[in-house]
C-alpha cells in the first residue's frame, strides 16, 4: 500500500510517499529523520493531542480548557470528545491538574490547561 | 381577551410615524405606535443617511419642499427637548464644469423662491476656503449654512421614547395583516395573531404603505423601492469634511454624497437604483466603485482603506414624486403618509404637525395635555468626558466604569440603559449605544453584549438575535449531543 | 479620581504586555499592567489549542499553558502592579514631558497614570467584513474567526451547524478542526490566493484530516440571507486575477467565518500622535520600538501581526530592556534607515544602530524553498544568507551582528535594504 502525506513536524512541509509491505515501511520525499518516523507513525496508528473545554459547574456560559498530556490514538478522538462535554468541573482548578487518567486504557490523561479560582 | 382600544393608531415607526405619534402624545388622547420589526426605526429609517436638508433641491410648488423648509427650522427645538445629537454643518454642492454651474443658479434660485436662509452662491476660491479638502479643479458651487447632520435611529429613537413618557403605547414585532372597519372602529390584527383597536389610523408603513392601504380598503396606489447603497469611513478619516458635500443633483437622485457624521466617522453614498424585492438589502462591488469614484471625484483624499463596514437602504419611492399626504377619500378616518423619501427625515417634525392637522379636519378633538413634558434626559455617555467628569460618573455607578465597546468607548451602564429601554436586539443596542458600530465592528464587544442581554432581560442566549426574527446569533451551547 | 505614579506603563496584559513588564520589572522599576479583561492572558486564553513555547520553553504547549507560565510570574514580582478590568481611553503628556494614561476602572472610577515610558501591547483586531467588501446581504452568522473562537472556547457557544470559512489564515483553519470537534459541520475554506495564508501543519490536521475541502483561488463573491445567513456564492479567480463569473457555485450554510488577516489595534496609538505604517497598519519604530511620540514603544502584535506567540515574547522583552535604558536617560543617538527590498512585505523596526546587534523581523510576499536573503547597507551587499523554506505566513527573523558595521562611515546617512530572491 502506498499513501501520500504531508509531513506536520516542521514548516518546510515535506510531501511523503510511504509505502508499506508485509513488513516493512519505507518513507520517500522527506528532507530529514523526523520526516522518516512522522510517515511511519501516520501510516501504523495515526495520533494527534486533542484540547477542548470542560463546563464549570454552577457556573453558567463558563469553561475551562484540557488537552491530552500525549497524542491519542485518532480513533479515540471521538468518545473522549464525548465525556468531555458531559464532565463538569469544580472550581478552583490548577493548570497541569489530571482530570481523566489513562482514557478508556489508551495510557493517555487528560489535563487542565488553565488556572482558576472560584 | 380584551382588546387595547385606542383612539389614534399610528401604523410604521420610522421617522414620519414616531415624530407624528410623538406629536399626538401631547392631546389628550389614547394613542398606539405599531411597528413591525423588533425595535423602531429598523425599517427605512436606520440607513437614511442622517442629512437634514436645507431645502433647495425641490421645486417651490411641491409638498416635499413646502415642509422640507419647515422641518429645518424645528431640529433646534427638537433637540433641545430630545437631546439626539445634531449638527447645523452646513450643506455644500460642489460644480465641476460651466454646464454644473448653471445648475447650481437654478439651485440657488429654486432655494430663494423656497425661503432657505443664508444660501449662497461661491466661486472656486469661496469653495476651497469653505472645504479646502475639496478637488481643487472645483469651478464654484452652493452653500447652504442651514444643512445639518443627525443620526436618523437616535432620532427615532428618542422621538419614540418622548411620545412613550406621555403614554403612547408601542407595539413592536407588531405586523399588520388584517384590518376591519365596523362601529366607527378599526381593528387591527397582527401576523403573531395580537390584535387591537383604534378610531382613526395613519399609515406611515413606509415601503409596505402600499399593502397597509390595500389591507384598509384605501387607495390603490404602488411604492417603489430604490436602493442606495452607503460606505462607512472610520474616524479621523485622511478626507473628513467640515461640510456635508453634495454633488450637482441629476434627475432622481441628490447624488453621491460625502458626509461627516455626528460621532466623527464619515459617510459616503447613497446610490439610487430602482429595484423590485422590498427586502433587498444586498451590496455589490460595483457600486462600490462608483461610490468611490464619485465621492473621490469631489474630496481626493478619500480612501478606501478607512471602510469600516458598508450596508443598503431603500427609499419608499411613489409616482409623482411628492410626498403622499392626505385624509383617505375610500377609507373614513385613515390618513395617508405615503412616499416618505428623501427629504423626509428632514421634512418630520412638520409632517408631524400636517398630519395633527387633518386629524383635526377629519374631525379628531385635539385637547393639549396638562402634564404633557417634551423634556427627555438622553442618555448618559461616558466617551468623550474630561477624567473628572468621567470619574464622577463611574464613582455614582460603576458600570461607566467597564467599557464594553472599546472601539467606540460605549460602558456596560449605557448598553445595559437600552436594553432597559427594551432595545435587546443586537442591532437595537447597537444604534442606540454605538456598541459594534466602530472598527472592529463587534469583533471584541458580541460575546459582552451577549452576556449582558442574558443577564439584564432574562433571554437565553440561542435566543438572543441580530434584529429580530430568526436572526439569531449562537446556534446553541457546547454538548456531547452534537458530537455524532 | 487616582493618580498614580510608575516608571512604566504597559497597556495590555497578554503575551507581550505581560513580557514587557517583567523585563522593565527585572531591573527593578515599577510597572503598572493595564488590562481591561477580568484576567491576564490576552487572546492565549481561547488559543486552546497546542503548539505554542517551542521556542521560548522548548516544548509544546496550549495557549492557556503559556499564558499561565507568564501569568505565575507575573503576579509573583512585587515590582508589578495589575490593574485589571481598567481601560485606557487616552495617552496624554504633561508640561514637564512625562505621559499620562487615562483609564477607566469598575472599581476605582478614572485612574491617571503618569510614567516616564508607556508600552503599547494592546495587540491586534481581526479584518473583518468591512475590509474585504463581501457583497450580498447582512445577515445573522458572519463572525470572524476570533470572536467565533472566544465563543466556544470560553464562554461556550456554537456559532452554527453548518460552516464556511473565508481566508485560510491560521485561526480559521484552527477553528475547522475546532468546530468540527464540538459537532459542526465544516464544509469548506475559501482563499482568494493560490496558497494557503496559514501553516501547512495546520492544512493537514485542521483540514485533511476531516476531509474539508479547500478552495484556493477562489473568493465569496456573495452572501445570502434576509435574517441568518443561507448560502454564500463561491468563484473562481482566473490566472490573470480576474472573477470566473461562470464557474461560481454555491453552498448552503448558516454561519460564515471570516479569517481574513489581522490588523494592529492602533486607534488609542494614533490619536496620541503617533505615526502610523503602512505596510503594518502598526507604529513606526526606531531600533529600540519606540514610536515617533518620545516616550511611547510597541511591542507584540500592536506593533506588527507575528505567527508565533513565542516572537512576541522575544520582541516584548527586548522592548522592555529599551524602556529600561530610556528611563535611565539612554538615548538612540545616530541611527540608519531599514527598509523593504525585493519580495519583502515589510521590515521591523524601521531603524538600525551600530553600536550593538540588532534583531530584525520581516515578512516575505513569496512561497519559495532554498530562497536568499541579502542585505545591502547604501547598495553595498554586507550579508547573505540561505533559507531552506520561506512563505509569507512565517516571519523570519535576523540577526545582525554589530561586526556587520565595521567598515561603515559613522558619520553618513545610511540606509539598510533586506531583498530575497
Amino acid at each position: 500500500m502506498e499513501k501520500k502525506l504531508i509531513c506536520i513536524s516542521c514548516p518546510v512541509g515535506c510531501h511523503l510517499i510511504v509505502a508499506s509491505t508485509r513488513d516493512r515501511i519505507t518513507v520517500k520525499g522527506n528532507q530529514c529523520k523526523r520526516g522518516e518516523i512522522y510517515g511511519k507513525e501516520e501510516m501504523l496508528s495515526p495520533k494527534r493531542i486533542v484540547t477542548a473545554v470542560v463546563k464549570i459547574r454552577k457556573k453558567e456560559y463558563c469553561y475551562i480548557p484540557v488537552k491530552t498530556e500525549k497524542p491519542l490514538l485518532k480513533k479515540y478522538i471521538k468518545p473522549l470528545l464525548k465525556e468531555l462535554y458531559r464532565l463538569e468541573v469544580d472550581l478552583p482548578v490548577k493548570c497541569g491538574t489530571v482530570l481523566i487518567k489513562n482514557f478508556e486504557n489508551t495510557g493517555i490523561n487528560v489535563l487542565i490547561t488553565r488556572s482558576m479560582k472560584n | 381577551m380584551k382588546e387595547d382600544c385606542f383612539d389614534v393608531a399610528v401604523i410604521g415607526a420610522g421617522v414620519s410615524g414616531a415624530a407624528i405619534a410623538r406629536k399626538l402624545s401631547l392631546y389628550r388622547l389614547k394613542v398606539t405606535l405599531i411597528e413591525k420589526c423588533e425595535d423602531v426605526s429598523f425599517g427605512v429609517s436606520k440607513a437614511n443617511s442622517g442629512i437634514i436638508h436645507a431645502g433647495f433641491h425641490h421645486k417651490p410648488a411641491t409638498l416635499k419642499s413646502r415642509l422640507e423648509i419647515e422641518g429645518n427650522l424645528m431640529f433646534e427645538k427638537f433637540q433641545q427637548e430630545l437631546q439626539f445629537p445634531f449638527k447645523r454643518v452646513g450643506i455644500l454642492v460642489a460644480a465641476f464644469s460651466y454646464e454644473e454651474m448653471k445648475t447650481v443658479e437654478k439651485l440657488y434660485q429654486q432655494g430663494i423662491e423656497n425661503n432657505v436662509p443664508l444660501i449662497e452662491i461661491c466661486n472656486r476660491e469661496r469653495l476651497l476656503e469653505l472645504e479646502p479638502k475639496l478637488n481643487s479643479d472645483v469651478s464654484g458651487g452652493l452653500y447652504a449654512p442651514t444643512g445639518g447632520i443627525i443620526e436618523p435611529y437616535r432620532y427615532v429613537f428618542a422621538l419614540v421614547e418622548s411620545a412613550m413618557k406621555n403614554g403612547v403605547k408601542l407595539f413592536t414585532d407588531f405586523k399588520v395583516i388584517r384590518a376591519g372597519y365596523s362601529g366607527g372602529q378599526y381593528t387591527i390584527t397582527s401576523a403573531k395573531g395580537r390584535s387591537l383597536k383604534a378610531k382613526y389610523v395613519i399609515n406611515a408603513g413606509g415601503l409596505y404603505a402600499d399593502e397597509i392601504s390595500s389591507l384598509f380598503k384605501a387607495e390603490k396606489y404602488k411604492i417603489f423601492p430604490r436602493k442606495g447603497e452607503e460606505y462607512l469611513l472610520e474616524r479621523n478619516s485622511s478626507g473628513f469634511p467640515n461640510h456635508v458635500i453634495f454633488p450637482v443633483p441629476i434627475k432622481n437622485s441628490k447624488g453621491t454624497l460625502v458626509i461627516p457624521t455626528v460621532e466623527g466617522t464619515m459617510m459616503i453614498g447613497p446610490t439610487a437604483e430602482e429595484i423590485k424585492d422590498k427586502e433587498d438589502v444586498a451590496t455589490t462591488p460595483e457600486n462600490l466603485e462608483k461610490v468611490f469614484s464619485l465621492a473621490m471625484k469631489m474630496i481626493p483624499s478619500i480612501s478606501k482603506r478607512e471602510i469600516i463596514t458598508s450596508f443598503a437602504g431603500l427609499r419608499p419611492a411613489m409616482e409623482g414624486n411628492d410626498f403622499y399626504i392626505d385624509i383617505s377619500k375610500k377609507a373614513s378616518h385613515f390618513i395617508q403618509v405615503a412616499g416618505i423619501q428623501s427629504p423626509g427625515l428632514t421634512a418630520s417634525p412638520a409632517i408631524a404637525e400636517y398630519v395633527k392637522d387633518l386629524l383635526k379636519k377629519d374631525g379628531l378633538k385635539l385637547v393639549e395635555k396638562r402634564d404633557y413634558d417634551p423634556f427627555l434626559k438622553g442618555a448618559m455617555v461616558v466617551r468623550g468626558r474630561t477624567p473628572e467628569e468621567a470619574d464622577k460618573l463611574i464613582k455614582k455607578d460603576s458600570a461607566y466604569g467597564n467599557i464594553v465597546c472599546r472601539c467606540e468607548n460605549v460602558s456596560e451602564a449605557e448598553v445595559t440603559e437600552a436594553i432597559e429601554k427594551g432595545h435587546t436586539t443586537m442591532d437595537g443596542i447597537k444604534f442606540y449605544t454605538r456598541a459594534g458600530m466602530g472598527k472592529c465592528q463587534g469583533g471584541f464587544c458580541t460575546y459582552k453584549i451577549l452576556h449582558l442581554i442574558n443577564q439584564k432581560a432574562g433571554i437565553s442566549i440561542n435566543k438572543i438575535t441580530k434584529r429580530g426574527g430568526r436572526s439569531t446569533i449562537v446556534y446553541d451551547t457546547l454538548s456531547d449531543k452534537n458530537i455524532k | 479620581m487616582l493618580e498614580k505614579k510608575v516608571n512604566a506603563v504597559v497597556i495590555g496584559g497578554g503575551s507581550a504586555g505581560m513580557a514587557a513588564a517583567l523585563s522593565i520589572a527585572e531591573k527593578g522599576y515599577q510597572v503598572a499592567i493595564i488590562e481591561r479583561e477580568d484576567t491576564l492572558g490576552g487572546i492565549l486564553l481561547q488559543c486552546i489549542h497546542n503548539g505554542f513555547g517551542l521556542q521560548e520553553f522548548k516544548q509544546e504547549l496550549t495557549g492557556p499553558e503559556y499564558a499561565q507560565r507568564f501569568e505565575d510570574f507575573v503576579h509573583k514580582n512585587r515590582k508589578i502592579n495589575i490593574f485589571l478590568e481598567t481601560t485606557a481611553v487616552d495617552i496624554t503628556q504633561n508640561d514637564n514631558g512625562t505621559r499620562v494614561v487615562n483609564t477607566y476602572s469598575k472599581k476605582h472610577g478614572v485612574i491617571l497614570f503618569s510614567a516616564d515610558a508607556v508600552v503599547l501591547a494592546m495587540g491586534c483586531r481581526e479584518r473583518n467584513r468591512g475590509n474585504i467588501a463581501i457583497a450580498g446581504t447582512r445577515p445573522a452568522g458572519i463572525f470572524t474567526a476570533g470572536l467565533a473562537q472566544r465563543l466556544l472556547n470560553i464562554d461556550g457557544f456554537i456559532p452554527g451547524k453548518k460552516v464556511v470559512i473565508i481566508g485560510s489564515g491560521d485561526i480559521g483553519l484552527i477553528m475547522a478542526r475546532r468546530l468540527t470537534w464540538v459537532g459542526t459541520e465544516v464544509l469548506g475554506v475559501v482563499e482568494i490566493q493560490p496558497f494557503p495564508s496559514g501553516l501547512t501543519r495546520n492544512i493537514v490536521q485542521c483540514l485533511n484530516d476531516f476531509s474539508i475541502p479547500l478552495y484556493l483561488n477562489h473568493v465569496v463573491s456573495r452572501i445570502y440571507g434576509k435574517e441568518r445567513v443561507t448560502k454564500v456564492r463561491i468563484t473562481p479567480i482566473t490566472q490573470d486575477g480576474k472573477i470566473d463569473e461562470k464557474k461560481s457555485f454555491q453552498i448552503a450554510c448558516d454561519t460564515i467565518l471570516l479569517s481574513v488577516g489581522l490588523i494592529p489595534d492602533m486607534e488609542l496609538a494614533k490619536n496620541a500622535g503617533v505615526r502610523i505604517n503602512h505596510d503594518t497598519n502598526g507604529p513606526y519604530v526606531n531600533a529600540d520600538l519606540m514610536t515617533s511620540q518620545e516616550g511611547i514603544f510597541a511591542c507584540g502584535n500592536a506593533l506588527h501581526v507575528h505567527d508565533i506567540v513565542d516572537y512576541v515574547t522575544e520582541e516584548a522583552r527586548r522592548c522592555g530592556s529599551y524602556v529600561h535604558d530610556y528611563i535611565q536617560g539612554g538615548r538612540v543617538k545616530k541611527q540608519g534607515n531599514v527598509i523593504p527590498g525585493a519580495n519583502i512585505k515589510y521590515i521591523l523596526p524601521n531603524h538600525y544602530v551600530t553600536h550593538r546587534n540588532n534583531r530584525l523581523y520581516c515578512r516575505p510576499m513569496i512561497v519559495k524553498n532554498n530562497a536568499e536573503l541579502f542585505i545591502k547597507i547604501n547598495k553595498k551587499f554586507v550579508l547573505q544568507k540561505k533559507l531552506r523554506h520561506i512563505q509569507p505566513s512565517e516571519m523570519i527573523s535576523i540577526d545582525l551582528e554589530k561586526d556587520v558595521f565595521k567598515n561603515i562611515q559613522k558619520d553618513q546617512n545610511h540606509t539598510l535594504e533586506v531583498s530575497i530572491r
